[in-house]
């Protein structure tokens, strides 16, 4: 059986790829579901849902919340996609490079991935935001600096129980340099639960995302969906559905994330998601 | 042995925190404009004189190295500076708040590994019925909370709209250590902050613990105290959970800087007088030596947690010892 179809038999798997869809189609098409710049004015201020015209009600400035959320998943989703992409490829080279060589060189590099893990990473973020100015770059910056060493263990782990298997010792012995057997020979066998691992980092990226604009830690530029719950915060007695709607955003976006990944890793795992369920 | 596994321990703790200060000595080194302005904790609108007299306090017109010596040397002696804003030493500030945010984290991570592990022992006595299935959903539905959300959501069902608890700070206006009722006060106003942030955490432990048993509870040994014939309570407290506790340490320790992270937003939501609420605060008044200050010390305050971790670990474990 395929892996789409075996994929689509996971029904939580699938729930999920199909909320992430539709968040992704809603972020590409932004600019034609809700035309115009989200931060303008765009009617009374403080209208509940469905009163006015507007979906999602308006803010105490009379920006349009539903607006607000459908730009908003354009910065959810780019920073986390991005931000862990930057974190896989830290830690990717990170851990091969440790797994591989062993030794010395993998002493150095696990006490500097203990170092990053213990820090508390939400506080380091915040940290790096603050002082190198908010900005897109900044935040995908800071939430990759703080979101590789699981990525650097895990690669390390596998490379370790790898680097003595006989294809390995096949391809030395044939005359491949360090780089090519790395890349070219192991590196392809460890990438299955890196992909289940970077879906997962995707929702803990999103999540960082939103707490460091909820801080006022955003890229001004962009409407976010953690902005939007922390300018609604001290609306929360008269006007409910400022952060209760971009939230329910996150969280669903998030939740998807996870069905999703836990789908992935049921499929390229299945003797392990058999386990699982008892 | 114990003895020097504590020793080389606490050697690698001290290792991690002066690591942490050489890294904010090289982040306000790094940050873009005057090193000096990010210390005067005034960016931008401070006078040439201020700043000199800045410079000379932090040793800005000397060389490098001398500069990180004196860095860590100030605090290596807990001197993190004045904080011009609130016109008082830093470590003032984060004394005063310290005991709030201990109570805070305490507590989220009481409730969190209580409730997270009995719901894992329950999920995992039911495994695959409903009972199982209702608890590896909350998990997962949990486990997606944007902590600050969840919280505000708490405050808007709890506070505003049942009134059953209060919504900020962290006693009644007027309340203090002493007076009577004070206990109660706190507890009443830490139900909110301490439950939301326990409630990702929980999830956590839940799934942990869960996974835990099930891969214990079909070891031989488990099958030698069933064969001859110990009662049910018995397995499952001494040959069970005793053995499925141990992941769960270093899942805690794993936690804790999650744990201090999230007091940030916690603090922030609920307004509760700890060092998470000044690190905002700093954040707003771009008082970036006050910011440096509280992540040194919530470092400190994990590089703590973990040690303590170890040491339980290598107590409930005596294997670890060795292989250590």
């Amino acid at each position: 059986m395929s892996a789409l179809a075996t994929f689509s038999r996971n029904k939580a798997g699938m729930a999920g790829a199909i909320v992430l869809l539709l968040f992704t189609l809603i972020a590409v098409f932004a600019d034609f579901i809700s035309p115009g710049d989200p931060w303008r004015m765009a009617g009374m201020p403080n209208l509940p849902p469905f009163q006015g015209g507007f979906l999602f009600g308006t803010d105490q400035l009379g920006r349009d919340v539903a607006a607000g959320v459908v730009h908003g998943a354009r910065v959810s989703l780019v920073v986390g996609l991005v931000s862990t992409l930057f974190s896989i490829v830290v830690g990717v080279v990170v851990g091969s490079v440790a797994g591989y060589f062993s030794g010395f060189v993998d002493d150095v590099l696990m006490r500097v991935t203990e170092l990053f893990q213990t820090i508390p990473s939400f506080m380091l973020a915040i940290v790096l935001v603050a002082i190198f100015s908010p900005s897109l770059v900044s935040i995908i910056c800071a939430i990759a600096v703080v979101s590789w060493p699981p990525v650097a263990r895990l690669v390390r782990a596998e490379f370790l129980s790898l680097r003595t298997r006989d294809f390995v010792k096949a391809a030395r012995v044939g005359g491949h340099s360090h780089l090519n057997i790395i890349f070219r020979q192991i590196l392809p066998n460890t990438l299955s639960p890196v992909i289940v691992m970077a879906s997962l980092m995707v929702a803990t990226a999103i999540l960082l995302e939103s707490g460091l604009s909820f801080l006022g830690l955003g890229d001004g530029n962009y409407m976010s969906w953690g902005f939007m719950v922390g300018a609604g915060r001290t609306m929360i007695r008269n006007a409910w559905w400022l952060s209760t709607i971009p939230g329910l955003a996150i969280f669903l976006t998030v939740l998807a994330l996870n069905l999703f990944g836990q789908g992935l890793s049921d499929l390229m795992n299945p003797r392990l998601a058999r386990r699982r369920q008892g | 042995m114990l003895a020097k596994f504590i020793f080389m321990r606490f050697v690698k703790a001290l290792a991690v925190l002066l690591a942490v200060t050489v890294f904010s000595f090289i982040l306000v080194r790094a940050a873009p404009g005057d090193p000096a302005t990010v210390l005067a904790g005034e960016q931008g609108a401070v006078d040439a004189e201020f700043l000199d007299r800045v410079r000379a306090r932090y040793g800005l017109d000397r060389p490098l190295p001398e500069q990180l010596v004196l860095y860590v040397s100030r605090v290596a002696t807990l001197d993190f500076g004045v904080s011009y804003r609130f016109n008082r030493p830093v470590i003032d500030l984060i004394a005063e708040r310290l005991p709030a945010t201990l109570i805070l984290t305490m507590s989220a991570f009481l409730i969190a590994l209580v409730a997270g592990v009995a719901m894992g022992v329950f999920s995992a006595r039911h495994v695959g019925k409903w009972q199982d299935l209702a608890i590896t959903m909350m998990a997962l539905l949990f486990f997606a909370l944007p902590l600050f959300w969840i919280g505000l959501m708490g405050i808007l069902v709890f506070s505003v709209w049942l009134g059953w608890l209060p919504a900020f700070g962290m006693a009644q206006l007027g309340s203090s250590w002493g007076k009577p009722g004070y206990v109660l006060d706190v507890l009443h106003h830490l139900i909110l902050p301490a439950t939301t942030l326990a409630l990702v955490y929980l999830a956590t432990y839940a799934r942990m613990t869960r996974s835990s048993i099930l891969e214990v509870m079909n070891l031989d040994f488990v099958r030698s105290a069933r064969a001859k014939g110990l009662p049910q309570r018995r397995i499952w407290t001494h040959h069970i959970l005793k053995n499925a506790i141990l992941p769960i340490i270093t899942l805690a320790s794993l936690q804790a800087g999650h744990l201090v992270g999230g007091a940030v937003l916690t603090e922030t939501v609920f307004a509760w007088p700890g060092i998470g609420r000044l690190a905002f605060d700093a954040l707003l008044q771009r008082d970036y030596n006050l910011l440096l200050a509280v992540f040194i010390i919530a470092s400190a305050l994990v590089v703590l947690f973990n040690f303590i971790a170890d040491i339980l670990y290598s107590v409930v474990d005596p294997r670890i010892e060795s292989v250590s």
